[in-house]
């Protein structure tokens, strides 16, 4: 088992006919994932290696039985991708696409709720169960099937913390990056308790990074939802206070947001915090 | 984006919120102008910078008559608020104030929705109000696809007055507020204080708006009020260029593919007794060109003794970082030692095309910013 995604996942790919849209699709079908259609009004009829391109998302869907959605339109219009992929009925929906206007995202997702979907991104690296699925643009080659559970705002610190747990013998159930916007879909709260529920994830990894109090929530949720073994790692201890690092969301305002605030948090309720990426493993086999 | 006191209070006025917006002036002699044209005699000076905690830095007095205005707005002007020089105030009849109020409009993470928040503790720091009595802050999550309705914004007044004509301004004020945040993409719109006169009018005295800096684009006319300091220069450049840097000031200069891993790597500099020059996320791509041009922007901060690279290739090639990194060196000539990690999408390749260069060659995060660090001390 996993979580979200798995080898019956069947996948659209809104944005197919740009550059990364058709990059990553060729990525993810290589990988193994069910790739059935992609989306591009105005180029129905077009194939992008084998897999044929519809102009609607609702013609897709009634086509191919698609039940998730990944997104690689540019931000402009990443808002109106999300929704168009909530109203064809899509359950899962995941947005690369980075720079997506705050409001936008909040629109989308109230939308999305009432459509009873879910959400995963903007600005994130996607999803993957190892030997199952892959969504969104992970390298899939350092990870390996297992049962450790990965939840990250970060992308490139994701592939450092995994391939830290690949190396020392320790798979992943499913490793799902959650993006990091200021306003997101899916968080630590909800993929934790997916995790808790799936019967082959033995353990989870959390990695967290300055700005909001995400972590904060995160750390009393894991003490009243969670029984399985959690180790996290923190980014940003030597952040300055009102500086934008990177992520629209990775931001101390007014003293509030640190590292330290974060740490304290998990280390309050049992969760150790790893001082390095390469610690994590470490953490989790002495839990486990 | 940060704007200033007087630009927010033109665009509260464009809303029609009532505002004490008097007169933005550059010099003393603006502001005795300014003074003529006042109605009463007390008046308020009150520096105009991208900053908060004005008032305690001195940047905000009163003044009872043309002598202390002249006094005041030569102090304030010049003066320097937490790294911004002042170089214009806003010259605004001094209110007489019954009661003072906190309201905002700003995004809530946890509810993904824009959050009202008001307070009766208005007119002093709202941050130490949260910390200290947080029951004090009311806050009111709004559904994006409703907005503010008229009986919202009645029982949200209600929260802060008793009186139905009080109730009915603020009410009015509260739907204003709302509908220039959707409109402009603010990420906060903020009163402190909002203000009750002893006549009974309600009138925003302070006004701060940030905006999305995501939904610029849509926003030619704010955007257009972009002050950037040199420090945000700098950082604009990095950004034209498709990566992002802040500087921090250390020794250790950072180049790294990922915002998250560019963090975890300063973090890593400082835990191993070194400190950070900079935090700077070229980003995903794995053009070459991106690394000369990061490179260059390394290399033009003198504090920067070691170059230390990390790169975990994804999308990014190992090879292609390689690649740019020799072309880099051909352009720029550098003495600065230079420590390079390069792991995943065809490291191999990568770290062949880097041997017998004089560069030194890591494999894992660790290995790399110890070497860096010792580089330092070795220095």
């Amino acid at each position: 088992m996993s979580i979200l995604i798995n080898k019956d996942t069947r996948l659209i790919i809104q944005g197919i006919t740009g550059r990364d849209g058709s990059f990553h699709a060729s990525k993810m079908q290589a990988y193994g994932t069910t790739v059935v259609g992609g989306v591009s009004p105005g180029k129905a009829g077009q194939k992008i290696f084998d897999i044929p391109v519809f102009n609607t998302v609702r013609d897709a869907v009634n086509e191919t039985g698609a039940d998730a959605s990944v997104i690689f339109v540019p931000a402009a219009f990443a808002k109106d991708a999300m929704m168009e992929a909530a109203d064809a009925g899509l359950k899962l929906i995941v947005c690369i696409t980075e720079g997506v206007p705050t409001l936008d995202v909040v629109n989308a997702c109230r939308f999305i709720r009432d459509k009873g979907a879910q959400l995963i991104g903007p600005n994130c690296p996607g999803l993957i169960s190892p030997e199952e699925s892959l969504i969104g643009i992970m390298p899939a080659q350092i990870f390996k099937k297992g049962g450790t559970g990965v939840i990250s705002r970060s992308g490139t610190l994701t592939y450092e913390v995994v391939y830290n747990l690949t190396a020392n013998g320790m798979g992943q159930s499913t490793a799902v990056g959650v993006g990091g916007d200021p306003v997101v879909g899916l968080y630590y709260q909800e993929l934790l308790q997916l995790f808790q529920d799936d019967p082959e994830t033995d353990s989870i990894a959390l990695i967290g990074e300055i700005g909001g109090d995400a972590e904060e929530r995160a750390a009393m949720f894991i003490k009243e939802h969670i029984t399985k073994p959690v180790a996290a790692f923190i980014a940003g201890q030597q952040a300055p206070s009102g500086k934008q690092m990177g992520h629209a969301g990775a931001i101390i305002s007014s003293g509030s947001g640190t590292a330290a605030e974060k740490i304290a948090a998990f280390e309050s309720v049992g969760v150790p915090v790893a001082k390095e990426p390469a610690e994590i493993p470490k953490l989790l086999k002495k839990r486990r | 984006m940060k704007i200033h006191e007087y630009q927010a209070k033109e665009i509260f006025a464009q809303y029609g919120i009532p505002v004490n917006s008097g007169y933005l002036c550059h010099n003393v002699e603006d502001s005795i102008k300014a003074y003529e044209k006042m109605d009463r005699p007390t008046v308020v000076v009150k520096a105009q910078v991208l900053s908060g905690g004005r008032g305690k830095a001195g940047g905000v007095k009163l003044a009872k008559d043309e002598i202390e205005l002249r006094r005041h707005t030569a102090n304030i002007l010049g003066m320097n608020i937490k790294g911004y020089t002042v170089d214009r105030v806003l010259i605004a009849q001094a209110e007489d104030i019954a009661a003072e109020y906190y309201v905002s409009y700003v995004v809530d993470r946890n509810t993904k929705s824009t959050l009202l928040m008001l307070s009766k503790a208005g007119g002093v720091d709202i941050e130490e109000v949260a910390r200290d009595t947080p029951e004090k802050i009311h806050k009111i999550p709004i559904d994006p696809f409703i907005g503010v309705p008229d009986y919202l914004a009645r029982e949200a007044a209600f929260l802060l007055f008793d009186d139905i004509a009080q109730v009915k301004q603020t009410a009015s004020i509260l739907q204003k507020l709302y509908k220039l945040f959707v409109d402009t993409d603010a990420s906060l719109a903020e009163i402190n204080p909002l203000i009750l006169t002893p006549e009974g009018n309600i009138v925003a005295i302070d006004a701060k708006m940030t905006f999305d800096d995501n939904a610029l684009y849509r926003h030619p006319k704010i955007a257009s009020l972009f002050e950037p300091t040199e420090e945000e220069k700098k950082e604009l450049f990095a950004k034209n260029k498709g990566f992002s840097y802040v500087n921090l000031g250390g020794e250790i200069g950072c180049m790294v593919n990922g915002a998250g891993l560019a963090m975890a790597t300063m973090d890593m500099i400082k835990l191993y007794g070194g400190n950070p020059a900079n935090f700077l996320d070229i980003g995903g791509s794995s053009n070459p060109n991106k690394v000369v041009e990061a490179m260059k922007l390394l290399l033009s901060d003198k504090n920067v003794k070691v170059v230390l690279i990390n790169i975990f290739g994804g999308i990014t090639r190992c090879d292609d970082v390689a690649t740019g990194l020799l072309e880099a060196f051909r352009q720029i000539d550098a003495k600065i030692p230079v420590v390079i990690r390069l792991t995943g999408t065809n490291e191999k390749e990568g770290r062949a095309l880097l041997a017998g260069t004089g560069l030194h060659v890591a494999e894992t995060m660790s290995e790399a910013t110890k070497k860096a660090v010792n580089l330092v001390l070795a220095q």
